[in-house]
C-alpha cells in the first residue's frame, strides 16, 4: 500500500474520475449485493468497485442501508445474494487463516469508536500489534505512538477513552484501525455527532492520510460538506428506490446530476 | 504478502566504523519490522554514525518508517537513498513521532496519602448517602400528602420483578438451607441422642436469623443488582439528566417505587424461604424417623409468633436498605462503559454489607427489649 506512488503525488483536492489512471486497479469489487432482514429488503443489486488508493464514499439518506453495506463489506452481516471481494479475496467463502490474512489488511473505523474503556488510547493501538505481529514491546509502543501521532493524538496517549472528546474518540478510532498498516480502511459515519471544525479537521486527517500513506478509504457518510471535501467517488444509496441510484465524482453529481432524489440530496432540498 | 516480505526485505551490513552502513531492502512493512527490529536496533546501538541506505527500498508502511527513523534516532544515523513516495511517509512518521508525548507520571508510593483520600472519599460517600435517604424521605413524605404521585403501575411492574419471579429461587434455597441445617445439627446431636431438639434449633435459627438474612442476599443479588444496572445505564445514556430537566423528580419516578417493592417483598421473601428451610427441616428429620406431628410439637414448644414478627420486621429494613443501595449506585454510576457494572457490583457487596450490620443492629436491640 506503500508503493501507491500516484497516490502519493495527488495533490490536495485533486478529485480523480473514476476512470482517472491516477488510482490503481480495483481493491474492492461488490456485485449484485442485496441485503434483507427477514421480508424487508434493504437495497438489492448493488454493484461497484473501489480502486485502490481512493477515497470512495457511499452515502445516502437515514435508513436507506449505509452502514448495512458496509457491514457487508467487512464480513459481518451476510448478504442475502451476490458477492463481494476484497484483494481478490471474496469476503464470505474465505474462512480460517485466510479469512484472519484478510482481516489483518482491512482497518474499521466504528461510529462510536468502539474503544476499549478500560484500556488507554495507546493501549487500545497497541492491542493488535502485540495480537497480530512479532514486533518487541518497546517496539510496539514506539509503533502505537506513531500511530496516535499520525492522528494528531500523541499528548492523549495515555488517557482514557472517557477522559477525550468525541473528535479524539473518532481519532483514535482512526489510529487503532491504522495499526496494522492496512491497505483498506472503513469508516463509519465519521463526522457524525461532530462540531464543523473538529469535523473539518477529521476530512483534512482522512485526504492527508490517503495521499500520504497511499491507503484505500471507504467512508459511510451522510455529512454533505465531508463527501465534497474528501471524495474522489460515491455511490449514493436510497431508501425508496431500494438500490444504488448513482455513481460517480460527488461534485459531478452535485453539478450535473439529473436524478431528482441525487439532486434533492446535494442541494439539502426535501424530497 | 508474508512470504514476498520475507523474501523481498532484508538487512545486509557492510562496512566498519564511522563507515558502516545498513542496506535495507524490499518492503519494509509491518511483518519486515518485526523481524528487523532486534538486528536493526542492535546496531544502531554498536554503530553511532550509521548510514541507513534505503536506495533498495521499495515501499514503506508507518511500521517500517518507525523502524526506520527509531533506528535513525538511536545511531544519529543518516538516511541515504529513499525514493520520493518512501521519503513521503518517512517525513509523515517523523512528524507524527516528534509530536510532543504526555509526561509520564511518576509512581509514588504514598500509604498516608493514599488511607487520607480513602477516609475522604468514604466520608463524602456516608454523606452522599445521608443526602440520599433525606431525599427519599422528603419523596416519600410528598408522596403521603398526595398519594397520586406513586406511579402504581410501575410499583407493581417492580413486585412483580423482585417478587414473584424471586419466588423459586428463594423455595429452592429455604429448603436446601433447611436440609443442610437439619443434617449438620443432628449429627452432633446424635452423639447426645439429642436430634429431637433438631427443629427447635433450625427453626429458631430460620425464622429469627437465617431466613431474613438469606433472603436479603437473594434480594441484593437479583434485584440490587438489577436496579443499579438500569438505573446506570439511564444515568449514562443521559435519560437521569433528562428527567430532571424535564422538571420530573427521579426520586419519585425511578427510586420511590423501587424502594417500596424492595421493602413489601422482603417479608415475603424472607417468609416463604423460612417456610420452605422449615418443610427441607421436617424431611430431614422424617427420614431420621421422626414423625411430622413430633416435628410440628417441638416446634411449637420452641418458635412464637414474636420470632416470627421479629425476623419480618427486621427483612423490611433489609428491603430498605437493598433496593436504596441499588438505586443509589445507579444514579451514582459514573462515566464510559464500566460504570454500569462498577454500579452494580457496589451494590450487591453494599446490600450484603448493609443486612449484615443491620442484622448486627436488630439483635442487640431484640436483646435490649427482651425479646
Amino acid at each position: 500500500m506503500t508503493g501507491d506512488a500516484p497516490a502519493l503525488l495527488r495533490r490536495p483536492g485533486e478529485a480523480a474520475k473514476p476512470e482517472a489512471p491516477a488510482f490503481g486497479p480495483a481493491v474492492i469489487v461488490a456485485e449484485h449485493l442485496t441485503a434483507r432482514f427477514g421480508t424487508n429488503t434493504l437495497f438489492r443489486d448493488v454493484s461497484f468497485a473501489v480502486k485502490r488508493g481512493e477515497v470512495f464514499v457511499i452515502l445516502g439518506g437515514s435508513g436507506c442501508g449505509k452502514s448495512t453495506l458496509l457491514k457487508l463489506m467487512i464480513g459481518l452481516v451476510p448478504p442475502a445474494e451476490g458477492t463481494v471481494s476484497i484483494l481478490g479475496t471474496d469476503v464470505w467463502s474465505t474462512e480460517g487463516e485466510a479469512r484472519l490474512g484478510l482481516l489483518k489488511r482491512i482497518g474499521v473505523m466504528w461510529q462510536q469508536g468502539a474503544l476499549f474503556g478500560s484500556q488507554t488510547l495507546l493501549e487500545n493501538v497497541i492491542m493488535p500489534l502485540a495480537e497480530h505481529t512479532t514486533l518487541p514491546p518497546a517496539a510496539r509502543e514506539e509503533v502505537a505512538r506513531a500511530k496516535l501521532g499520525l492522528v494528531g493524538l500523541s499528548e492523549a496517549a495515555s488517557r482514557l477513552p472517557s477522559e477525550v472528546s468525541g473528535g479524539m474518540l473518532k481519532r483514535a478510532g482512526i489510529a487503532r484501525a491504522l495499526a496494522l498498516d492496512p491497505a483498506i480502511l472503513f469508516l463509519d459515519e465519521p463526522s457524525a455527532g461532530l462540531d464543523p471544525i473538529t469535523s473539518a479537521g477529521l476530512d483534512e486527517l482522512i485526504r492527508d492520510l490517503s495521499r500520504s500513506l497511499g491507503t484505500t478509504f471507504v467512508v459511510v457518510t451522510h455529512e454533505l460538506a465531508s463527501i465534497l471535501a474528501i471524495g474522489d467517488r460515491c455511490i449514493m444509496l436510497d431508501r425508496e428506490a431500494k438500490g444504488m441510484i448513482a455513481e460517480g465524482d460527488p461534485r459531478d453529481l452535485r453539478d450535473h446530476s439529473t436524478h431528482p432524489t441525487v439532486r434533492a440530496f446535494f442541494r439539502r432540498e426535501a424530497a | 504478502m508474508a512470504k514476498q516480505a520475507q523474501a523481498l526485505t532484508g538487512l545486509e551490513m557492510r562496512g566498519d566504523g564511522a563507515g558502516r552502513a545498513a542496506l535495507l531492502s524490499g518492503r519494509v512493512d509491518t511483518e519486515a519490522a518485526a523481524r528487523l527490529w532486534e538486528p536493526l536496533m542492535a546496531e544502531a546501538r554498536a554503530a553511532k554514525g550509521l548510514v541507513l541506505d534505503l536506495s533498495k527500498v521499495e515501499a514503506v508502511d508507518t511500521t517500517g518508517a518507525t523502524l526506520v527513523l527509531t533506528a535513525e534516532a538511536t545511531a544519529g544515523a543518516r538516511i541515504e537513498g529513499a525514493s520520493p513516495p518512501v521519503l513521503a511517509v518517512l517525513d509523515r512518521v517523523r512528524a507524527a513521532l516528534a509530536a510532543p508525548r504526555p509526561k509520564p507520571v511518576p509512581y509514588r508510593f504514598a500509604p498516608i496519602t493514599g488511607i487520607g483520600r480513602r477516609v475522604v472519599e468514604a466520608g463524602r460517600n456516608a454523606l452522599d448517602a445521608v443526602g440520599f435517604l433525606g431525599e427519599l424521605l422528603v419523596v416519600v413524605l410528598a408522596t403521603l400528602i398526595r398519594p397520586h404521585r406513586l406511579r402504581f403501575r410501575e410499583l407493581l411492574r417492580h413486585l412483580d420483578e423482585a417478587g414473584t419471579r424471586a419466588f423459586g429461587l428463594a423455595v429452592l434455597l429455604g429448603s436446601l438451607l433447611g436440609v443442610i441445617l437439619a443434617f449438620q445439627s443432628a449429627i452432633p446431636l446424635r452423639r447426645f441422642g439429642a436430634e429431637i431438639f433438631v427443629p427447635n434449633l433450625v427453626g429458631i435459627s430460620l425464622l429469627r436469623e437465617l431466613g431474613p438474612l438469606m433472603a436479603g442476599v437473594v434480594l441484593a443479588g437479583r434485584t440490587g443488582s438489577a436496579y443499579a444496572a438500569e438505573l446506570g445505564t439511564m444515568t449514562v445514556n443521559e435519560e437521569v439528566a433528562a428527567l430532571r430537566i424535564m422538571g420530573i423528580d427521579p426520586m419519585a419516578l425511578l427510586v420511590l417505587p423501587r424502594v417500596l417493592a424492595g421493602m413489601l417483598v422482603m417479608p415475603v421473601l424472607s417468609l416463604l424461604l423460612t417456610l420452605a428451610g422449615l418443610i427441607g427441616m421436617a424431611m430431614i428429620m422424617g427420614m431420621l424417623g421422626f414423625p411430622l406431628t413430633t416435628v410440628t410439637q417441638q416446634l411449637a414448644a420452641t418458635i412464637t409468633l414474636g420470632d416470627l414478627l421479629g425476623g419480618l420486621f427486621k427483612s423490611l429494613f433489609f428491603g430498605l436498605a437493598i433496593a436504596a443501595i441499588g438505586c443509589r449506585a445507579g444514579l451514582g454510576a459514573g462515566r464510559g462503559p464500566r460504570a454500569v457494572g462498577d454500579a452494580a457490583t457496589a451494590a450487591v457487596v453494599g446490600g450484603i454489607v448493609a443486612i449484615v450490620l443491620l442484622d448486627g443492629g436488630f439483635a442487640v436491640l431484640y436483646e435490649r427489649l427482651g425479646l
